[in-house]
């Protein structure tokens, strides 16, 4: 049975194996070898995965597929995997977005192609990790060893003023996790000795305590997420960002915060989320509001998704503390939805980068005439980023806008401004890179995109109308999960 | 019949996908051969589903499960009764005929199947727009339409003006759907389904049910609900004041301004208030804001008609004054008379907007109507079809227009709520107006002196039978349409799909009146609308073909209301600097001071400047030398020694 196959670590370790064995291949003169391992080790990767949606039991909402083995005895640290309907989807996702990556990367890069494609591996297999981790001190260790991958890529293959950028968000979220380590050693001591996530999510603690834990655990998500006003470092990391690098960053890691949200924050400090549940709309508000009005301004064209991403992820946290169906599972599309198509804005950005060495605005204009293919695609997600019904970026937008309503007219009101204010900036950029008469002679020597980059978009477009259309097998493996963290939330700890 | 329904809006979506898809690789030709036999399916499907609906069979029910969520369902489903038969038939017939004009006024334009494929997707999404069951899908056709009518106005991208101008029909129909989205998150909230069979039979539970949305202050939720799904219905049919994008609208090719912006989509929230009547008659403060808003929306903007001498812009502003009765109606609870309205005027608009299509091919793509004049004798097959649809637009007895304007303008006679007075002037009034400047539009482009140049003019001739056959065919029910007013708007067609409450019952009491559509046009001699039109017509004749030299002296005189009339009220200037202007500076002041200055200046780089400042201080201490370290030595022993002894 597959239960008792170690499937996740399987998920884990191959990547980060192949990533290894990318690194093996050495210099440049083995870059096409190192290329291919990538990609064989990437697709594998994912297959591998594929079984945890179709072996998954949507009808309960324990974990499934545990692996359960000693690490540390004198501390109680365990090797202790397993997912639920809410993990299940995100390593999905992670497995799904790294082929693309690699493939973004297959032309671009050309300087010591084997440590970039095995740091993507090694990052995708840690990020598995993360979302697969049930023991306390296995998930801030993978935590942490995600940020190393991301740091170098910034830091080696990224723009101009890359160091600035990845020491920023090195330090930002290494802060920010510092305080979560503290958060667990507490826990330890109270659960009387154990890092077991799903025993602290049994610990009554008082509601003081529960403050202090929830606080530590905000500083680490927020920042990851990133929240209203601790979102700055991200601006700067996708500026100087490779393209891979940003759509790794922009698809997966944000959402290692609104998992934390909802793996620690909301279950073992239920009374603490109720009790800041209005500041963390508030935040979220903001997000949404603040940033789409700063996004609109951007002469950046990367800039201006990274905000975009900002006032999207605000969704994310806002449906979180609805504290109702409608939210958390809209949340939880949101996050699904935005890691394809701020992927798939990014990557478009990328296109143009790659033709132009720009990324602003006012250096593009009538694209469209020579790149028709190209912006065909970048129409469909720029509307998938608007928030057009049949995108993916609908549903997640939508099923929080109704839970919000449920709460309060006015939370639904503000978040629903996005309606206006995400076409705006999404549009008014569409309409001066993409359309118009031919800008200057650097657009007249454009062409349209490779079969490569078809390909990227082309399977990227199919998912964003997949889910548009049909979001309800997304929906259907996290309802008991969510369900039952619904439950456990409104259930008092104190 | 149900694999019927799915052919519907299936068909044109297949049309769609061959032309967008493969139209490169098929070519012109086999791309609007594929849209158009698609569009033709989808009327011959519409045209067999209306009969059975004529026969009673209707139907609702679901065909996928979209989403579960919590406790909710949302489905894709349809619901098929005499409401959106009928709205099926139209759309798909005028469709279908833009869709073979469109061969001879697109021909040779490199995105020929580009056009092919937008059009045949909007057909798809208005079909889902119609024959939704639920406000879900509702809303999805709603923002599909909204999508292709944005691909359209840019359809020539390079244009500027184009491009500015979808991007505004775009955003400011977003402020519409803003309202109407969260209508429709109200509506969930309230009934817990977004069903219609389901919340309709729930409303009156909730009647009395109040909210506050500002302390203090307490609304009927019913209210609530209908003045926010109103917005959505202002912004897609264009109500003052988000009527802006419609005249700029313009900029996209004129098939699709007869399609999109005249016949169809733009009355879609007019089709969605009839199709909540069940709500919107429970709330007298709706139906009053609805009568206002439509009031404004009819007189003001056809005076702005007046004054327009691009040929597409006067035929715009008139939709949107025509927009405004419809709306009228809704609120005198007529919303029979404002579907009827929507039918007949989506013949003659497209008849007109067609026409002007027709006339500016003829032009070389010149839109002035004062260089034009004396067309009459070169093109007299677009003639005599505009001139039918100007008679139906003025409303002149006989004609589809004069029925569904008189019932509106009676049912709002006798409807008895509050701005009913406002309403009724507003519609009344502009009964002359429209007649003015519909014959103003004819007798300057038809008539008198050609005043093009003598190279045009050289050219001119009548448009190749692809352009004119559409004039023809929707000419008959330009005129015919309106003799189906007894059953369609007296009679209980539509029974079963409309609900008026007894007291706002204003068609009943026309209906008692009702004696065929002879008795009513012999009565309609004897009232005030028949002898506005008839003096609309004369003063449009005087004007602007007897005595064409009185114009210039009115505009001289009456300079500043021509100014204000020209300028569109200044609305557009408003919006331009309160609007884009204030939110860009707000979006500016927000991103240079809170995030660069204040969170990344003061705090992140503060704080890093923090540590390098304290780092400096502290390294002071370090100095290396060995009598400073010796010194603090003994100072410390000395302070621990005097602590430890007393």
């Amino acid at each position: 049975m597959l239960f008792e196959f170690p499937l996740l670590s399987l998920i884990i370790w191959l990547p980060i194996l192949f990533g290894i064995a990318v690194f093996a291949t050495g210099s440049d003169h083995n870059a096409p070898l190192a290329r291919w391992i990538s990609l064989t080790g990437s697709i594998l990767g994912f297959l591998v995965a594929v079984p945890l949606y179709t072996s998954f039991d949507s009808a309960t909402a324990a974990m499934q597929f545990v692996e359960n083995h000693t690490w540390f005895e004198r501390f109680n640290v365990n090797y202790h995997l397993g997912v639920d309907g809410i993990s299940m989807p995100l390593i999905l996702l992670n497995c799904f977005i790294t082929p693309l990556v690699i493939v973004a990367g297959w032309k671009v890069i050309q300087e010591r192609v084997s440590q970039y494609m095995g740091a993507f591996l090694i990052m995708s297999g840690i990020v598995n990790g993360v979302f697969a981790s049930l023991d306390a001190i296995l998930f801030y260790v993978f935590w942490e060893a995600s940020l190393i991958p991301m740091f170098l890529i910034i830091g080696i293959w990224g723009g101009p003023n890359r160091v600035y950028a990845a020491i920023k968000f090195f330090l930002y979220t290494l802060l920010g996790s510092l305080l979560m380590l503290i958060a667990f050693i507490y826990l330890y001591q109270t659960s009387g000795g154990s890092f077991s996530i799903q025993d602290y999510h049994e610990l009554a603690i008082p509601l003081t305590p529960q403050i202090l834990i929830f606080v530590a655990f905000l500083l680490a998500f927020a920042v990851k997420v990133p929240m209203w006003p601790v979102h700055t470092w991200l601006p700067d990391a996708h500026v100087e960002a490779p393209t891979g690098g940003s759509v790794v960053l922009a698809a997966i890691l944000l959402k290692l915060g609104g998992y934390g949200f909802l793996r620690f924050s909301l279950p073992i400090a239920p009374d603490a989320s109720h009790y800041l549940a209005d500041m963390m709309i508030m935040l979220s508000l903001i997000a949404v509001v603040y940033i789409g009005l700063i996004a609109l301004m951007q002469a950046d064209m990367k800039k201006l998704i990274a905000y975009s991403s900002v006032a999207h992820m605000g969704f994310v946290t806002l449906g979180f503390f609805l504290f109702n169906a409608y939210g958390i599972e809209g949340a939880m599309v949101q996050m699904i939805s935005h890691g394809f198509i701020s992927g798939a804005m990014f990557l478009c950005v990328g296109v143009l980068y790659d033709r132009l060495h720009s990324r602003q605005i006012a250096d593009y204009g009538g694209v469209v005439n020579k790149m028709p293919v190209f912006s065909a695609f970048f129409m469909l997600f720029a509307m998938a980023n608007a928030g057009l019904p049949g995108t993916s970026g609908f549903v997640g937008e939508f099923m929080v806008i109704m839970g919000a309503i449920k709460v309060n007219f006015w939370y639904a009101f503000l978040a629903a401004t996005t309606l206006i204010f995400g076409a705006a900036y999404t549009l008014w950029m569409y309409k001066r890179v993409i359309f118009g008469a031919v800008a200057n002679p650097a657009v007249e020597e454009l062409k349209d995109i490779s079969k490569r980059e078809f390909a990227l978009l082309a399977i990227l477009a199919i998912m964003v109308l997949w889910f548009g259309v049909y979001p309800y097998p997304l929906t259907e493996v996290m309802h008991t999960t969510v369900d039952h963290l619904l439950v456990h939330v409104s259930n008092s700890k104190l | 019949m149900q694999k019927l329904y799915l052919l519907v809006p299936l068909a044109p979506l297949v049309g769609a996908l061959i032309a967008g898809l493969l139209g490169r690789f098929i070519g012109p030709v086999w791309s609007h051969r594929a849209a158009i036999l698609m569009v033709f399916t989808s009327l011959v499907a519409s045209l067999i589903i209306f009969m059975d609906v004529l026969e009673g069979n209707v139907f609702n029910g679901s065909v996928y499960t979209w989403l579960v969520t919590g406790d909710t369902k949302f489905e894709i489903g349809f619901l098929i009764d005499q409401l959106s038969a009928t709205m099926m038939v139209v759309v798909s017939l005028v469709s279908l005929m833009v869709h073979i004009y469109t061969i001879g006024y697109m021909h040779g334009d490199p995105g020929y199947q580009r056009f092919f494929s937008y059009i045949s997707l909007f057909t798809f999404s208005m079909m889902m727009l119609v024959m939704s069951n639920n406000f879900l899908q509702l809303f999805f056709g709603w923002e599909a339409v909204g999508l292709v009518s944005y691909l359209l106005i840019g359809f020539w991208y390079t244009r500027p003006t184009a491009i500015y101008a979808n991007m505004k029909a775009f955003l400011v129909n977003r402020v519409g759907d803003f309202g109407f989205l969260l209508g429709i998150a109200m509506v969930l909230t309230y009934f817990g389904t977004l069903d219609y069979a389901t919340v309709f039979m729930q409303a009156p539970g909730i009647v009395d049910e109040k909210i506050e949305l500002i302390p203090g202050m307490s609304w009927l939720v019913i209210t609530v609900i209908c003045i926010l799904l109103f917005i959505g219905a202002m912004g897609k049919s264009a109500q003052f004041p988000l009527h802006v994008w419609l005249p700029d609208s313009m900029e996209g090719p004129t098939p699709i301004s007869a399609l999109i912006h005249a016949a169809t989509m733009v009355t879609a929230g007019i089709f969605m208030v009839a199709r909540m009547s069940p709500l919107f008659e429970l709330s007298d403060t709706a139906l009053s804001v609805i009568l206002v808003i439509g009031g404004i929306t009819t007189l003001f903007m056809a005076l702005v008609a007046v004054v327009q001498n691009d040929i597409k812009r006067v035929v715009a502003y008139s939709t949107l004054s025509q927009l405004g009765y419809m709306t009228v109606a809704l609120g005198a609870s007529a919303y029979s008379a404002a579907i009827f309205h929507l039918m007949t005027h989506a013949f003659f608009k497209a008849v007109l907007f067609l026409g002007a299509g027709s006339v500016i091919i003829a032009m070389h793509h010149e839109q002035n109507m004062q260089k034009m004049g004396g067309l009459k004798s070169y093109m007299p097959i677009t003639y005599w079809t505009m001139f039918i649809a100007a008679l139906a637009s003025a409303g002149v007895p006989g004609f589809s227009g004069f029925f569904s304007k008189d019932a509106i303008i009676e049912a709002v006679h006798f409807a008895d709520i509050p701005g009913v007075g406002f309403a009724y002037f507003c519609v009344l009034t502009t009964v002359f107006i429209t007649a003015l400047y519909t014959f103003r539009l004819i007798f300057m482009t038809f008539h008198g002196q050609p005043r093009m140049d003598a190279h045009t003019k050289e050219h001119l001739h009548e448009s190749p039978w692809v352009v004119t056959v559409p004039l023809v065919i929707l000419a008959i029910p330009t005129i015919a349409a309106g003799w189906f007013i007894g059953p369609i708007v007296f009679g209980d067609y539509f029974d079963n799909v409309i609900h008026v409450l007894p007291q706002h019952n204003a068609i009943e009491k026309l209906g008692a009146e009702f004696t065929g559509i002879g008795g009513m046009m012999v009565h309609a001699l004897s009232t005030a609308p028949f002898w506005l039109s008839t003096a609309g017509i004369f003063t449009a004749w005087y004007l602007y073909s007897a005595r064409t030299d009185l114009p210039g002296k009115i505009k001289a005189r009456c300079g500043a209301l021509y100014t204000l009339l020209d300028r569109k009220y200044y609305i557009d200037e408003l919006y331009s600097w309160l609007f884009a202007g204030g939110t860009r500076a707000l979006g500016t002041v927000l991103w240079k001071y809170g995030d660069v200055k204040l969170i990344d200046g003061f705090f992140v780089n503060g704080a890093a400047r923090a540590v390098v400042w304290t780092a400096a201080l502290v390294r002071q201490c370090q100095t290396g030398y060995i009598y400073h370290y010796a010194f603090t030595m003994i100072v410390g022993i000395f302070v621990i020694l005097t602590l430890w002894l007393y």
